[in-house]
């Protein structure tokens, strides 16, 4: 196998690897903080590197529209956004999903507006996380490129066939330049092979129609298939993160257990923040402290058995949600973990913390902070407060 | 909907992904004639065989046999009084179909 060490922001790493897969048809429309991603991609559309049809649109809108009709055509096509594009693409996002086109779209996460603010927040992504999109999330660059190679294969799936999302933080990965192999071109395109072609609108010898009117005689059948496309996707998602460790030396799953197996603290999170309490793990393991991470790249679809299975033997857990969900008891993430936990026959207790909202900074010293109330809560079981908000100043 | 017309139709197992339809022109197999409230008829001895009617029917539902008014096609016509509208002699009257 041959690779290239190489220091490159998240952003161009994206780039690469969309070179490296040479889609059929791109449209975008450039919203910081992804925007890199299409202007360097457009470089190589420029430079001759691709053949891709690089389609520049009037809106994020149209960017997803014009991305739906060219994948049931049957091209393998791609896109990027991030906050308030992602927000505006909400209707096409379902339109893509429920026709089951495997469009591959990277969303560097960014706080929706308003106040206006284009810093690193899930709140974005979170707000699509019922659209019908597989959501891989990654830690740094080299993940982010990683899963976008692995998207297309699990989008493309005969027995998945669903649109999938994955997700960068803004800024904090995809403007950061970080040390990542970059793998050679042609085993990346062997790895993802030829597109996949179902029923596409180009085959005009035998004639489909997408989208047709659904009514309440059939729109539940086909509400019910996407529901169990999603379960299939789980086994695909393993399959082919295991294809790819084989191939090119870094495995992947459901998430990644850090230091778990005998975590009696463990922290769940998203993203580029698990790199942070990963170093507060090793120093609090060299004090003597069972400290671990479960850090998830699947949310959706979300494993839930595996994910309870993981965390059984956790004695208190600590969800960081960088994303709220208004009115709802915590965030995004934790709601979802405590109903995996909720099966157990003696889930952990388990509180939520709400973080970094906007690029708030989170540093070592906020997971200190978080670590110090898991001892407190492993040692009574019970927190005088379930839902927390820190690095917010009171 | 009856529990009848529901066990005809495929579970979602069965059924192509997306709502997709795999075959074309497939729509002359609905049958819009069960929309009808009204019933077009025609009176022969005073069509001229025009076929105005046939220009209009938005439902191709007015069959022609040897450049003549044939007949309706009853499977698809919706009732919807268009020929009877646009005949210029009035030979179609629409009629309440019986329940």
């Amino acid at each position: 196998m041959s690779t290239n060490t190489v220091a490159m922001t998240g952003n161009i790493a994206v780039a690469n690897a969309m070179r490296q897969i040479n889609p059929d048809v791109c449209a975008a429309y450039p919203i910081t903080p992804s925007t890199e991603v299409m202007q360097q991609f457009a470089s190589f559309v420029a430079d001759g590197e691709v053949d891709t049809e690089l389609v520049a649109v009037d809106s994020e809108h149209s960017a997803m529209s014009a991305c739906i009709g060219a994948s049931a055509a049957g091209g393998r096509v791609m896109t990027a956004t991030s906050a308030n594009g992602l927000a505006l693409m909400w209707e096409m996002l379902y339109i893509a999903a429920g026709n089951r086109l495997p469009i591959v779209m990277t969303t560097v996460n960014r706080a929706l507006s308003a106040p206006i603010n284009i810093h690193c927040d899930h709140s974005d992504a979170m707000g699509a996380r019922d659209s019908g999109w597989i959501q891989l999330w990654s830690e740094n660059a080299q993940e982010a490129y990683d899963n976008l190679i692995q998207a297309v294969r699990i989008a493309e799936r005969r027995e998945v066939r669903l649109p999938v999302m994955v997700c960068l933080d803004g800024f904090i990965i995809s403007h950061s330049i970080e040390r990542m192999e970059l793998l050679d071109d042609m085993q990346v395109r062997n790895f993802i092979g030829p597109v996949k072609l179902h029923y596409p609108l180009l085959d005009v010898d035998n004639p489909v129609t997408y989208g047709p009117l659904d009514l309440q005689d059939y729109y539940m059948e086909h509400k019910r298939q996407q529901a169990d496309a999603m379960q299939l996707a789980k086994p695909v998602i393993l399959e082919v993160g295991q294809e790819f460790g084989k191939t090119f030396g870094r495995s992947y799953g459901f998430f990644e257990e850090y230091k778990l197996k005998d975590a009696e603290l463990v922290v769940v999170a998203l993203g580029s923040s698990v790199g942070t309490v990963k170093t507060v793990v090793d120093s609090l393991r060299q004090q003597g402290i069972a400290a671990g991470v479960l850090k998830l790249r699947s949310f959706r679809p979300f494993p839930a058995k595996e994910l309870a299975a993981a965390l059984k033997s956790a004695k208190a857990i600590a969800v960081l949600d960088r994303a709220d969900s208004f009115g709802a008891y915590g965030g995004p993430l934790f709601s979802e973990v405590r109903s995996a936990l909720f099966s157990l026959e003696a889930a952990p207790p388990t509180v939520d913390y709400i973080y970094g909202l906007g690029g708030r900074d989170f540093g070592v010293a906020d997971v200190n902070g978080v670590f110090d109330d898991l001892k407190m809560l492993a040692k009574t079981g019970k927190a005088s407060q379930e839902v927390n908000y820190i690095t917010v100043r009171e | 909907m009856s529990n009848k017309i529901a066990e005809k139709k495929k579970g979602w197992r069965e059924l192509p992904i997306g709502g997709m339809i795999l075959e074309a022109g497939n729509s002359a197999e609905y049958n819009t004639g069960a929309w009808r409230t009204f019933l077009p008829h025609i009176n022969r001895k005073e069509c001229k065989n025009c076929l105005l009617c046939w220009i209009y029917c938005p439902d191709s539902a007015i069959i022609v046999k040897e450049g003549k008014f044939g007949h309706f096609d009853m499977k698809h016509c919706k009732g919807c009084g268009i020929c009877a509208h646009e005949c210029p002699v009035k030979a179609i009257a629409m009629v309440e179909a019986k329940k």
